[in-house]
């Protein structure tokens, strides 16, 4: 086989599969201009566009509650992560102490328990401390990551020692050494973390989905749930809203894609 | 400077016993979110699975040993909901070898193979409440994208299809019966089951199994390959001897994180496209535990079935792992 014959297949094949991965989301594209009576008919471009179905979602459901909620706690989640995740790496990483080891495969083993164990225990707790139906009953629980541990761990072993013994001479304390040089050298890391958290975070569904019981602190997924069982049959609005849902997605990804691949890659390297 | 150069012999044991209790400061914060939200409610959860709780609190509190363990075991809609779980597995060999062909095509050297690459993935980076929305109507037996398409080529070509009624029937490719643990021909077609199937393969074939792979084959040696193609091996066989031999460490891991996600699955596709149904057909384990907990409050019995499917998780890992590691060594 000649290498021309065989790249124009191999670009046939890439083709294909890639408009099977596009045709969903431009069906969608496209129906969300469409007016509701020819939603349903096969013509694939509107005979009309209808750019207000947009203006209508912001109308018919607090879209913008919505999308600043999930923001916002996908935000708070992913310092808290962050910062929480990055200390613990710190003490497994860059600290000498009995048990270190031990204790680090105690955290790698809860990585194996299922959401669904802790979920309703998590949920009576939340009851119990009055945090249902709170931003904080939101944002707490999920802001303890064993992943993001691990992560940052692996990610803490790869910076030379040297630097330690020459903060330590230069008279810094853990802490300093902590926030002032090993922190900065780990913003690769850091970035991939926090990209993963956010995208995870804002489109958590089952956390939300049991904690949230008045309108105002609806988050995307729940919200889009909510609209698609009251105002099921407007399949154009639907499509608008879930176009304006995964938008904020496919800008955070591609501004950031090579963090996320390289951190996909890295964190199974060791896995 | 006025450190000595040489450290004291003793100051070791003193600085591990001086950094533990800084580890300790470092790690609070995590260990304490541990102790709250996983470690303590694991056990709190098993504790549970022995009492009658209900968040209505219409029947007093008690203990009631393993009843809810053996009420389980009798209710035939959890064989139901378990054999649902499994069947939901079907999907995943298709899922993995398609996300190994993937990797192999992307990892071919031709121009432009970011562009594809992030195509493949948005689908999987997207994926979702909002996604499963799409889907839902692309599954509409009348109106739908994909029955249309099935007509279309029906039509053109004279085959006189029926396309399945997806999201809506309890047909499935096996044939499973709904009422019994049995095959009946009667149920023997495409229906909802297979319709969720269908769209997690399209969401997560070019997802991070993918990008996996494709790190996995850039690490194969090319001395290896070359050799092989030296030797007059065809590609296939360089392939099938050489590269994918290298790549069982990468398909192992894939398998065993596929096989824990899917057995945890299918929560959103029941919550948001089919509530459970048709006649439970969508619903999985997880579906039912919630149920169970949120909807019925028998936080009890919910606890117990958690608890079971943690157990079936952890056993078959087990197995995996021994009959994996077998495999894997080369």
């Amino acid at each position: 086989m000649s290498a021309k014959l065989r790249n124009t297949l191999l670009y046939l094949l890439l083709t294909l599969f890639a408009l099977t991965a596009l045709i969903p989301f431009l069906w969608m594209a496209l129906t969300s201009f469409k007016p509701l009576e020819e939603v349903e008919k096969l013509n694939p471009v509107p005979t009309v566009w209808h750019p207000e179905n947009y203006r209508k979602v912001f109308e018919q459901i607090s879209f913008a509650r919505y999308y600043f909620n999930s923001l916002f706690i996908a935000a708070w989640v992913t310092f808290l992560t962050c910062l929480t995740s990055s200390m613990a790496a710190f003490a497994f990483a860059r600290l000498q102490w009995r048990q270190c080891d031990n204790v680090f495969r105690l955290y790698l083993a809860t990585l194996m328990i299922p959401g669904v164990v802790t979920m309703i225990p998590n949920y009576t707790l939340m009851v119990k401390l009055h945090l249902l139906d709170s931003y904080t009953g939101l944002i707490v629980p999920s802001a303890f990551s064993a992943f993001g541990t691990f992560l940052l761990r692996q990610f803490l072993l790869t910076i030379p020692s040297a630097l330690d013994e020459a903060a330590e001479i230069d008279g810094a304390n853990k802490w300093q050494l902590f926030w002032d040089v090993i922190l900065p050298l780990a913003r690769p890391g850091l970035i991939t973390l926090a990209l993963f958290t956010f995208m995870g975070n804002y489109g958590s569904f089952f956390w939300p989905l049991v904690m949230i019981k008045s309108e105002h602190l609806r988050t995307l997924p729940t919200g889009m749930l909510f609209f698609d069982s009251t105002y099921g049959r407007q399949t154009n609005l639907l499509m608008a809203a879930s176009l304006m849902n995964i938008v904020p997605l496919i800008v955070l990804f591609i501004a950031s894609q090579k963090f996320l691949v390289r951190g996909i890659q890295m964190g199974a390297v060791k896995g | 400077m006025t450190t000595p150069p040489t450290r004291p012999q003793n100051s070791r044991r003193a600085r591990e016993r001086h950094d533990l209790w800084v580890a300790i400061g470092f790690l609070l914060p995590n260990l304490l979110g541990f102790l709250l939200f996983t470690s303590g409610p694991v056990l709190f959860s098993l504790v549970v699975s022995f009492s009658n709780w209900n968040l209505q609190q219409t029947v007093p509190f008690r203990w009631v040993g393993i009843e809810n363990y053996v009420q389980m075991l009798h209710n035939s809609e959890f064989w139901l909901y378990t054999i649902n779980t499994f069947y939901f597995l079907l999907g995943m060999p298709i899922a993995v070898f398609g996300s190994l062909f993937l990797a192999v095509l992307l990892s071919q050297k031709l121009r432009g193979i970011v562009i594809f690459r992030t195509l493949f993935y948005l689908p999987s980076f997207t994926s979702g409440v909002a996604l499963m929305i799409l889907w839902k109507s692309l599954y509409n037996p009348d109106f739908g994208l994909i029955n249309a398409a099935i007509r279309h080529v029906s039509d053109l070509l004279h085959l006189g299809i029926t396309p399945p009624e997806w999201l809506l029937s309890t047909k499935n490719v096996l044939g499973l019966d709904v009422e019994r643990v049995a095959v009946n021909r009667a149920q023997w077609g495409m229906g909802a089951r297979d319709a969720i199937i269908i769209m997690g393969i399209w969401m997560g074939i070019g997802g991070n199994n993918m990008l996996l792979y494709l790190a996995a084959l850039t690490n194969v040696p090319q001395e290896l390959t070359e050799a092989g193609e030296l030797d007059g091996a065809s590609s296939w066989q360089v392939f099938r001897h050489i590269v994918w031999p290298q790549l069982a460490p990468t398909t192992f891991f894939i398998l065993v994180m596929s096989f824990i996600g899917g057995l945890q699955g299918g929560f959103e596709q029941a919550r948001v496209m089919t509530n459970g149904g048709p006649a439970g057909t969508t619903t999985t384990l997880s579906y039912h535990i919630y149920t169970k907990a949120f909807e019925e409050f028998q936080i009890g019995y919910a606890s117990a079935v958690s608890w079971a499917l943690f157990a079936l998780i952890f056993v078959l890992t087990l197995v995996n792992w021994r009959f994996g590691n077998k495999e894997v060594s080369y």
